[in-house]
């Protein structure tokens, strides 16, 4: 028996007629396509699978979809705007921190997530704030910098032009 | 996956959601599901139907009445109990033992009433909810009523909780006087659960002597549990390192604790006594200010 519930995904408003068993990943993943979003582990543990839910990063493994009725979602999907990609996934790729990929969707979600609420961060609050998601590849070491990397660039573009001209 | 069918609805009131929970014959309560929804996935867990409380906005409000007390909701996530300026500034140990829960994403959706009725006996929360001296306030069929947390935890995943009764809240008594909290864990390296975690309040006299102290234990043994004898020898001494030393070796006394791939009975029994020491030094600094 399914229920009906309307949820903003990507700035996109849609209903959808989801069954109470199903998870938020699985309606993302199977019945939209959007497989941006992984699943690592199916046990809470990974953070592949972490999306926005209501401007908080959200392991969507461990949320039904139906308690998203109502809620704004963003995924990987949603990041990059009118063809830009986000500064942290553009700080992602220029400080390579990913090797296979596969628990990036994941950290660049959190690091949105992280950076909204604390713009200037230092290596050890980066390092706090990525600990639900596990990547076993890099070692952490570039995604601390892609991080780090990623609030500098959203702090200066934040201010107000100013100094611009101003060689520096 | 989910595969054991359930129904599920979303009351927008309390009253409501233990009407729902009486219509069922194996219904569970949701609130963060980050313990519910992984024990539904093992099929630990098959409930018929689930009722979820998160339009019963007012569970998600912490605040503090007229005589001290401070009240924080069921569906108060562990992240914004350890953001909490109140928490931070008044309940020290509940602030630090929320931000131990799990992993920055676990506290985004996991909620204190959660913990509690799910009573894992390695969770953190529990013991500052013990050395508090806090009452879990139930409600069900009946109406509501105040447990105490000494008579709440009964035994791995069981609670004083009868079936058809919903954690609303949680009822922290004002602290009076020069009191300091604390809350430290050996933390399981994966999980994150705590192997041992101790919450100690501690209040001063004028001069500077212990008038009470309160050790509330998780992770040590089958429920979280008030570590009564070290809190006795406490009682009365200057609070100094020697005096905190000799009361902390008593804290697992009586205890019969864990045995797991983790650690064994005598290795907890010991992380027990270093930890009720570090936390009942962090206490008494605090309240000395």
């Amino acid at each position: 028996m399914g229920q009906a519930i309307t949820v903003t995904i990507n700035g996109a408003k849609q209903t959808k007629d989801v069954e109470p068993t199903q998870l938020l990943v699985e309606l993302l993943r199977d019945t939209l396509g959007l497989t941006g979003t992984h699943v690592g582990c199916d046990t809470s543990q990974c953070g592949a699978c972490t999306v926005l839910v209501d401007g908080r990063a959200t392991k969507s493994c461990t949320i039904l979809a139906v308690q998203t009725d109502g809620a704004e979602v963003v995924t990987v999907e949603g990041l990059a705007k009118n063809g830009e990609l986000h500064p942290v996934q553009r700080a992602f790729a220029s400080e390579h921190a990913l090797q296979c990929g596969f628990c990036t969707p994941g950290l660049l979600i959190t690091a949105v997530d992280f950076l909204a609420r604390n713009p200037t961060p230092t290596d050890s609050e980066i390092r706090h704030a990525i600990e639900g998601n596990l990547c076993r590849c890099t070692g952490y070491h570039n995604i601390v910098n892609a991080v780090r990397s990623a609030a500098e660039m959203m702090t200066t573009t934040a201010q107000p032009k100013v100094a611009a001209g101003v060689k520096r | 996956m989910i595969t054991h069918p359930f129904t599920y609805r979303a009351p927008s009131t309390i009253e409501e959601a233990v009407a729902a929970l009486g219509r069922s014959r194996d219904a569970k309560v949701i609130a963060g599901g980050h313990s519910l929804l992984p024990l539904m996935k093992l099929g630990l867990a098959q409930p018929d139907a689930l009722v979820d409380l998160r339009r019963i906005a007012s569970l998600r409000d912490i605040r503090a009445e007229a005589d001290g007390t401070i009240v924080v909701g069921a569906l108060a996530t562990h992240r914004s109990i350890a953001e909490d300026r109140t928490i931070v500034s008044k309940l020290a140990a509940l602030a630090e033992a929320a931000a131990a829960v799990g992993d920055p994403l676990v506290r985004a959706r996991g909620t204190i009433g959660g913990s509690l009725a799910h009573a894992d006996p390695a969770a953190d929360e529990p013991a500052p909810v013990l050395a508090f001296d806090a009452l879990i306030r139930a409600i069900g069929s009946k109406g509501k009523r105040d447990i105490r947390a000494g008579e709440y935890f009964k035994a791995a995943f069981e609670t004083a909780l009868a079936p058809d009764e919903i954690v609303a809240e949680i009822r922290f008594p004002a602290q009076t006087g020069r009191t300091g909290s604390a809350y430290v864990k050996f933390a399981h390296p994966a999980s994150r659960f705590a192997v041992v975690g101790v919450a100690a309040t501690v209040t001063l006299k004028g001069d500077g002597t212990v008038e009470r102290a309160a050790i509330g234990v998780t992770g040590a043994a089958d429920a979280p549990f008030r570590a009564a004898q070290a809190e006795k020898a406490i009682t009365g001494t200057k609070g100094d390192a020697k005096a905190i030393a000799a009361a902390a070796a008593k804290a697992a006394e009586g205890i019969t604790t864990l045995s797991d791939l983790v650690a064994s009975s005598d290795y907890r029994r010991h992380l027990v006594t270093v930890y009720a020491r570090r936390a009942l030094e962090r206490a008494t600094q605090r309240a000395q200010g």
